[in-house]
């Protein structure tokens, strides 16, 4: 057992189990609507986008999360404009927007001090530096996001099952959708540290791919797919400590790993058994 | 924030009863052919036009009309889900899009198969603003779910997974929708196509239970024999309502002649219609008096 609780005596091992715990809850919980609504390659062009607003933030020494939010709000309605009177199909507005942003968070980096270790912090996240000031902010921002998906439960689950339905209902679709964005985005700040940019994707879809195998009814895949992320997340941070892997990847190819678990062997649904 | 709030707590409009139950004046409705949005006026093509009718409570009426009558855009137009150019839709005297008590169920509902939901949770969907903003479902939402599927003989499906159903057990599923959320106006697109008749037939004691509540029902179908037998009144639409009353005076071959052209054929001695309609649509193209 000491192998466990070893790495316990260490403060910044303990701050950093802590945030990869709520990180892998809230970015999972979150990732069952992007899987659901297909939104996987909007939530990866939103991770890269908000690099800019972290790096101005960072550079004049603003909270992160609101230079994180200001892009990413900034993001969604630019694909929005470039998407009006159908000029550009959505993934083609998406990809230009992803891609221009990103190169302006790098370049802005470049022309600063630190460029490489900042840079590599921003992509892959720093979990062993996690701060008591940074893990109050991500204990913060993920309660909130996750009271927030309690709230407009019902709504989000309507939107997303059949939009049809949400509009005979009069449900606000641009308001829910804006508010999905809003969340994403908030969720990507406090997700920074943990994984980075750059890996951020897999937080969000890995444990909610994993979940829909495995469950027949919403709440369910929530709950598996925050469990996964929060096992993801600890073992990850194990994994780093003792193999000494950088951390983000450490817990994003945990997470993979269970996904191909239960891919493979998942019983009556498993590829493998299927073959059998 | 407050509007925000106001508008997703929005508990849809007051019924005027007095003001009369569904009415449309002079309604055209133009979509662009080209899909691109934002084209001048006269690239558009004419989807509806001069619609003026007037619809009772509890009354079931068949729309039919050769495809690309208009029928699906009539639906959606009365349903509030797009606007008119023209003319004027009143729902107890409001526009349909602030009421709630409108069902619609499309020909084919886009929805994911997929999607981890088990039958009684898609009907609870249809029931969330009876719910309300905030609030979880209770025991007498769950006992109001179970009833709205008895009442569609699909009792035995509640645990069942959205994408386990056939295609006629859908339907189904989404008429016991329509029903928990309490609708006064039901908009069936097409609700017999392809489903089995075990199905079929339940779908139509379900309409004579609504007709008991009041319920107005809008069927649109491609059987005209049904429509002829099943249905208080007829609806023949071909971008224009061509006839619209009982079953009797609407489906005359004079009639069916102007909505089909030549693809209507007569059969003297059943007296079945059966329409030829490989030109539009091979696949509601088959022998319909079969």
């Amino acid at each position: 057992m000491t192998w466990l609780l070893d790495p316990l005596g260490y403060g910044f091992i303990v701050r950093a189990l802590i945030a990869a715990i709520v990180v892998g809850i809230v970015c999972s919980v979150l990732g069952t609507y992007i899987v659901l609504r297909g939104m996987a390659f909007l939530g990866d062009a939103l991770s890269h986008s908000i690099l800019p607003g972290v790096v101005i933030a960072f550079l004049i020494g603003w909270p992160l999360a609101v230079g994180a939010l200001v892009f990413g709000v900034l993001t969604a309605l630019g694909i929005g404009i470039l998407t009006e009177r159908g000029t550009l199909k959505e993934d083609t507005a998406i990809g230009v927007i992803f891609a221009g942003m990103f190169a302006l968070g790098v370049a802005l980096l470049s022309a600063s001090g630190n460029y490489t270790i900042d840079l590599a912090h921003f992509l892959f996240g720093n979990l062993l530096a996690v701060s008591a000031g940074d893990l109050r902010l991500i204990g913060g921002l993920g309660a909130a996001v996750l009271v927030t998906v309690y709230l407009f439960y019902k709504e989000f689950m309507v939107i997303t099952f059949d939009e049809v339905l949400a509009a005979t209902l009069r449900l606000p679709a641009a308001f829910l959708r804006l508010l999905m964005l809003v969340l994403i985005a908030v969720t990507i700040v406090t997700a920074l540290q943990v994984v980075g940019v750059a890996l951020m994707l897999a937080m969000f879809v890995t444990p909610a791919a994993t979940a829909s195998l495995l469950t027949r009814r919403l709440p369910a895949m929530m709950a598996v797919s925050a469990l996964i992320g929060a096992v993801s997340g600890v073992t990850g941070v194990y994994a780093s400590f003792y193999l000494n892997v950088a951390s983000g990847p450490a817990v994003v190819l945990v997470a993979t790993a269970i996904f191909a678990i239960v891919f493979l062997l998942n019983p009556g649904r498993g590829y493998v058994l299927r073959r059998v | 924030m407050t509007d925000f709030v106001n508008r997703i707590a929005f508990r849809g409009a007051e019924h005027e009863h007095g003001a009369g139950f569904l009415e449309l004046r002079d309604v055209a409705v133009s979509y662009d052919p080209a899909g691109t949005r934002g084209s001048s006026a006269r690239d558009r093509a004419l989807a509806l036009e001069d619609i003026s009718f007037k619809a009772e409570p509890g009354e079931q009426v068949a729309v039919i009309g050769p495809n690309g009558a208009g029928k699906s855009t009539l639906f959606r137009v009365v349903a509030g889900l797009m606007k008119p150019d023209r003319g004027q839709i009143r729902l107890f005297g409001h526009e349909p899009d602030r009421h709630i008590c409108i069902a619609y169920v499309p020909q084919r509902s886009r929805i994911n198969r997929s999607f981890p939901a088990t039958v009684e949770d898609v009907v609870m969907m249809g029931r969330i603003r009876q719910i309300g903003l905030f609030r979880r479902p209770r025991e007498k939402d769950w006992a109001f779910v179970r009833t709205c599927l008895e009442r569609v003989n699909a009792g035995h499906l509640a645990k069942k997974q959205i994408g386990e159903l056939s295609g006629g057990q859908q339907q189904r599923v989404f008429i016991a929708r329509a029903l928990a959320l309490d609708t006064e106006l039901l908009l069936l697109d097409e609700p017999l196509a392809g489903i089995d008749l075990p199905s079929q037939e339940q779908i139509f004691k379900t309409l004579a239970q609504l007709r008991a509540d009041g319920v107005t029902v809008f069927v649109a179908t491609h059987d005209l024999n049904l429509a002829g037998e099943r249905f208080d009144r007829v609806m023949l639409l071909n971008r224009r309502i061509i006839a619209f009353g009982l079953p009797a005076n609407v489906l005359t071959a004079e009639h069916l002649l102007e909505a089909y052209g030549g693809h209507i054929h007569h059969l003297g001695e059943t007296g079945a219609l059966v329409v030829d309609d490989h030109v539009g649509n091979g696949e509601d193209g088959r022998d319909l008096a079969a």
